[in-house]
């Protein structure tokens, strides 16, 4: 555990220290949210009705930015092999990474959800959701996301590889969350979404440490 | 605690060529081995497959424990350092983070790495962040953890290269004080180590 700990602060610090960490993703939503109104009817009426899935869209494609480095940056200087000689399995150092991931990304992006929702006219109502859906659905990136990233070791032009690997990875965190507010919106239970895409973060954080420990070895033998 | 390697018949293979074959090695606590070869003859590969990056493709590679053969990759997480071509370090971090990162991951402490800090004279560099530091002082500083963490095992790759005549010395001090307290260490070199050391030669 303390050697989760330790790997966990490192890369907290890393992500702050190298390319503004949150800011840069939250930028980056923000820019993509504001794109998508100019693009469409801009009315309020219009507006309001794809409100949240615009906000979802956004967020899956901003958790994709800073996933390239997650890897990549420890298997360029060397730095990969100390972190697989290390005292913890290079499965439980993968989950950490993601977990650093979704604290650097994914809460602050979760956070700000909600504003981009309701600033395109989503009811405030619903911000609680949207906040929660965010939240959930963020670890499903991060650890979708850190195994397109581990697969991609190595590789030219990383970047275009991990998004076209993990972005159809990420359509159920999508559909489930993106429908769970479309149902809340509606009146209707919106319950079952959330709970599948509880479900499914918590498939991805169980099973995506063994993908993601498999191509580092690979990428290191 | 490994107290001892021994390799067994190994052949190692890099994509379709076959760098040596039926290769054995043993290494005792206390002992140094000094790898030499020419460019390409693997000893790069085999560090690598004794520290469990690279699978044999025949061949065995077993730590002995003061008890008997230990569980390799138990082995390699508690006994082995291998210090790479690369040092492994951040160029945007401070000196202090990386080493105080490195040396607790390996199972040292602030204490020790501070130590180790001194020893290398790395003291007045910790605050500076790794990218000013010549390539000399990164490799003293990646050197520093191989002081402060108790791993029986140095796996080292061209450990001299970037170091200055003086340091080199100071690190053969450091390499036989590690012998001493019954350490091991398997050095692929091109130029002679500064301690007394067996040779073993890998073909190529």
């Amino acid at each position: 555990m303390r050697a989760l700990a330790l790997i966990f602060r490192r890369e907290l610090a890393l992500a702050w220290s190298g390319g503004g960490g949150p800011l840069l993703a939250i930028g980056f939503y923000a820019a993509v949210a504001t794109l998508v109104p100019l693009s469409t009817d801009p009315s309020v009426h219009n507006l309001a009705g794809i409100a949240t899935g615009v906000a979802w869209v956004a967020l899956a494609l901003a958790s994709l930015l800073s996933l390239e480095r997650m890897f990549e940056r420890d298997f360029e200087d060397g730095a990969l092999d100390l972190l697989m000689l290390g005292p913890a399995p290079a499965e439980a150092v993968a989950a950490a990474k993601c977990l650093a991931h979704w604290a650097v990304a994914g809460a602050p992006l979760a956070l700000a959800a909600p504003l981009a929702a309701a600033a395109l006219g989503a009811p405030l109502s619903l911000a609680p959701l949207i906040l929660a859906t965010a939240a959930i659905g963020g670890i499903a990136f991060a650890f979708v996301g850190g195994t397109g990233a581990a697969l991609a070791l190595g590789s030219r032009r990383g970047g275009m590889i991990i998004a076209v690997i993990v972005l159809p990875l990420l359509s159920p965190p999508v559909i489930f969350g993106g429908g769970a507010l479309t149902a809340c919106a509606a009146g209707m239970p919106w319950q079952g979404g959330l709970m599948l895409l509880g479900a499914y973060a918590l498939g991805a954080a169980a099973i995506c440490p063994f993908f993601m420990a498999a191509a580092c070895r690979n990428a290191l033998s | 605690m490994i107290a001892a390697l021994s390799v067994r018949a190994l052949t190692l293979r890099r994509g379709e060529r076959r760098l040596f074959q039926d290769f054995d090695l043993d290494l005792a606590a206390g002992e140094a081995v000094a790898l030499t070869g020419p460019n390409g003859a693997g000893k790069t590969s085999l560090l690598r497959a004794i520290a469990g990056f690279i699978r044999p493709e025949a061949g065995a590679i077993v730590f002995q424990g003061d008890g008997g053969p230990l569980e390799p990759d138990e082995a390699r997480r508690a006994g082995v350092h291998l210090l790479g071509h690369q040092d492994g370090l951040k160029g945007n971090r401070t000196a202090r983070d990386e080493l105080m990162f490195q040396v607790r991951w390996t199972g040292g402490t602030d204490a020790t790495a501070l130590a180790a800090s001194q020893t290398l004279g790395l003291a007045r560099l910790l605050d500076l962040a790794v990218r000013h530091l010549s390539a000399g002082q990164r490799r003293r500083l990646a050197l520093a953890r191989l002081v402060a963490s108790p791993r029986a095992l140095w796996l080292l790759d061209e450990p001299l290269a970037p170091l200055d005549a003086q340091h080199r010395g100071l690190f053969g001090e450091l390499m036989a004080a590690h012998l001493a307290g019954g350490g091991l260490v398997l050095a692929a070199v091109h130029d002679p180590l500064p301690i007394a050391a067996r040779t073993v030669e890998l073909a190529g």
